[in-house]
């Protein structure tokens, strides 16, 4: 079992707790991990990005080769096309689809979308709203989490036993909101 | 024992911790900084009383380690590759002296420049140094080697330098932890002279240290992080260093290179290795992060006159970090690609956050010296550092730390006026008081600002040394009371503030404008560190 992934966003939008809850699950279902991630200039509000990979063998390259990549998960739709030369030819590339428009010269929307949209394997969904729906806007991330949880190849019963270990500090209510986040995100993809 | 999952960073501190070190000392700096946070943070840590707090730059970090190895105990310092430059002059200088109690000085690279101003090798500094070097190619090896690079300098009473680049300093993997070794006891050298570099003295100490060499190279000859893999296919022989080991790795997996391969992670260069490779290949492909180092020496020595691949034959990119794609093609294994990159993407370069105090005292001194050419800012290195980028383009220069003042005052001697230096409080404090200095000694006709926003913010907010005293500092190198103006970076302060930066920068004299107002992301945190 080899999982390669994209994480993909935009600085402050939670892409490093994606990767960490992916990460703990993974080491708890006893697989080897190697999580490369972006630090310093580009956190303030540019682009950022994190090559997380996963596997039942011994992992050699920190990043993953142009190409290879089995899933680009993205919180923001611009951002996931930015790294699709990353996308193996049979990879996932699975986004949210609500705009984070801090640059003057962001693409037309529609343009972005028919982009993803054309893509053989994809999973565009509206995470923002899902997750307002679901309680709180903050759990963006984790709807998105929940969306990618059928191509992780981790239980889906690991992800929300490390969400409760990962969210412990702050309360059942913020555990409850991120479980329920988790499950709209992946309903939305099995129902589909 | 236990298992962990690491940054390349934390690996490395994890192992030093673990080694019985006595103290970290360090200047934050992409990619060096999460070493010294992961010890302020380590509960071990602080059972154990390992000392870590901020130093006011690279220098002070590494005289302050040699002091502490000098009492016997074992001492780390880190930096980032531009902050060896500045501690320099004590790097070079404690391979005379050498160590007592282990000293492992850390400089992490950042090839590609992620977060820097160059790519510069720190093993070249190692080497002009001549001592031993340690390059990690892994997570495990960074742990192994916060253990390991103790030792050897004890070994030889020596510093020792590990280098680390970004990709390995900010990647996380699972690393096996070692028993923990006991810290030393306080006990001066034995012969404390050695730290006399007095001319006489310090000749009699580059003697030692040249003789040492022999040493140094046996000891990476036979290190158990230097090893030869054996090929069937001699048409080619590989050697590689560092996290590019992995590279090729990932391009062959499971182990099914056919060409022999040297992979080096410990200097001086294991020469009975390269003999070995170069005697058996007919080609040699060198894959190396960072600059053609080994590259370079071997072509430099090479008897047989074999052909040579790699960054200085165009088989590799000259410049920039190596990743698996680009290790593949110079193996002609390329891999497939087959999206690419849709030309609707915009760049999203960083900017200032939403409601930084920078903005508004860029907003400010734009309206102040409406009028004027903007070429009359110099600037330094920071947060602020994006008020070069529009809209705002407030500043002209970024160059190293603490170079602002004095780029200011010499382009003043030559005839500027008004001329204007913009420097953030930590790096006022790292490399900008004794320009300040120099200014006020001459007189010169300069305004300084000093941006206070009560925190290094650009490395995510670590304590600044400037942290309330900025003016008890500049009152004390002489600048003029009356000339030391506060103001505080607010919308509704614009207009006040333009004046008083009109008022200054006309002054002939040195002046200093502080605006001051807290980084938004650290209050963000406080405020919720209270909450809880
Ligand atoms: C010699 C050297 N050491 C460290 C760094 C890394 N570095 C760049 S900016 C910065 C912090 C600057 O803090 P401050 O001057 O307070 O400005 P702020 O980011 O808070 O605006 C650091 C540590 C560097 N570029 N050069
Ligand atoms: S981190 Fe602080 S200093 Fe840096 S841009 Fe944001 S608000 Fe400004």
């Amino acid at each position: 079992m080899k999982k390669d992934i994209v994480l993909a966003g935009v600085g402050g939008q939670g892409i490093l707790s994606i990767a960490a809850i992916i990460g703990i699950a993974a080491v708890n279902s006893n697989l080897y991990l190697k999580q490369a991630e972006v630090h310093g200039m580009s956190q303030r509000g540019g682009d950022v990005q994190s090559n997380l990979r996963l596997s039942d063998k011994e992992i050699a390259s920190d990043l993953i080769p142009f190409g290879k990549a089995d899933i680009i998960l993205s919180v923001e739709p611009m951002e996931a096309l930015r790294y699709l030369p990353m996308l193996a030819p049979d990879g996932w590339l699975i986004t949210n689809t609500n705009p984070f428009n801090n640059i003057p010269d962001y693409p037309d929307m529609d343009k972005l979308l028919n982009k993803i949209k054309s893509l053989p394997y994809n999973v565009a969904i509206n995470a923002d709203q899902i997750a307002k729906d679901a309680g709180s806007v903050r759990t963006m991330n984790i709807v998105m989490l929940g969306a990618a949880s059928p191509f992780l190849n981790i239980d889906y019963n690991i992800l929300e036993n490390t969400i409760k270990d990962f969210f412990a500090k702050k309360g059942d209510k913020i555990i409850e909101m991120n479980l329920k986040a988790l499950k709209a995100g992946r309903d939305f993809v099995d129902n589909k | 024992m236990q298992k962990l999952i690491l940054l390349g960073d934390e690996a490395l501190a994890q192992g030093a911790i673990d080694a019985g070190m006595s103290g970290i000392y360090a200047y934050p700096g992409t990619p060096s900084t999460e070493i010294t946070e992961y010890v302020q943070n380590s509960k071990q840590a602080k059972e154990l009383n390992i000392r870590s707090k901020w130093s006011a730059n690279e220098k002070t970090a590494m005289e302050a380690s040699l002091g502490m190895s000098y009492a016997g105990k074992r001492a780390m310092v880190c930096m980032k590759h531009v902050g060896l430059n500045v501690a320099a002059d004590p790097f070079m200088n404690s391979a005379i002296t050498g160590a007592n109690g282990g000293l492992v000085v850390v400089s992490a690279d950042d090839p590609s420049m992620h977060s820097s101003q160059n790519e510069q090798d720190s093993r070249f500094f190692g080497k002009f140094a001549m001592i031993p070097v340690l390059e990690p190619s892994n997570q495990q090896e960074a742990y192994d080697m916060g253990h390991y690079g103790f030792e050897l300098s004890e070994k030889f009473h020596i510093p020792v330098l590990i280098r680390l680049t970004t990709r390995l300093s900010h990647s996380r993997a699972n690393v096996v932890r070692k028993p923990v070794r006991k810290q030393n006891p306080y006990k001066i050298a034995d012969n404390p002279r050695q730290y006399v570099l007095l001319p006489a003295l310090s000749r009699k100490r580059y003697k030692v240290l040249l003789k040492e060499q022999i040493d140094f190279e046996k000891e990476a000859e036979t290190s158990p992080f230097n090893w030869y893999s054996e090929g069937e296919n001699k048409k080619l022989g590989i050697i590689t260093s560092g996290i590019a080991y992995n590279y090729l790795m990932e391009v062959f997996p499971e182990n099914s290179c056919p060409y022999p391969i040297l992979k080096i992670s410990q200097y001086p260069l294991p020469v009975n290795m390269i003999k070995k490779i170069e005697e058996e290949c007919d080609e040699l492909l060198f894959l190396e992060e960072g600059a053609p180092l080994i590259e370079e020496m071997v072509k430099g020595v090479l008897s047989k006159g074999l052909n040579i691949r790699g960054r200085l034959d165009g088989t590799i990119p000259r410049d920039g970090e190596l990743n698996p794609n680009i290790v593949a093609k110079a193996l002609n294994r390329e891999y497939e690609i087959k999206y690419d990159l849709p030309d609707i993407i915009a760049g999203r370069p960083p900017q200032l956050c939403d409601g930084c105090p920078h903005t508004d005292t860029y907003l400010a001194l734009n309206e102040a010296i409406e009028g004027l050419s903007r070429d009359r800012v110099f600037s330094d290195i920071g947060c602020y550092t994006l008020g070069a980028l529009p809209p705002l383009e407030a500043i002209n220069s970024c160059v190293d730390m603490g170079a602002s003042i004095n780029m200011a005052k010499g382009a003043a001697d030559a005839g500027l006026f008004p001329s204007i230096a913009v420097i953030g409080d930590s790096t006022f404090t790292h490399s900008g008081m004794t320009g300040l200095l120099d200014a006020v000694n001459e007189n010169s006709t300069i305004t300084v600002f000093i941006l206070d926003n009560a925190t290094t913010a650009m490395t995510g907010g670590q304590k600044s040394s400037a942290l309330g005293r900025i003016e008890q500092i500049c009152i004390g190198l002489g600048v003029d009371k009356n000339h030391i103006r506060v103001i505080t970076p607010l919308k509704n302060q614009h207009e006040k503030n333009v004046a008083v930066i009109k008022e200054e920068i006309y002054y002939k004299g040195v002046s200093v404008i502080i605006p001051r107002r807290e980084c938004v992301q650290t209050l963000k945190k406080r405020m919720k560190a209270k909450k809880k």
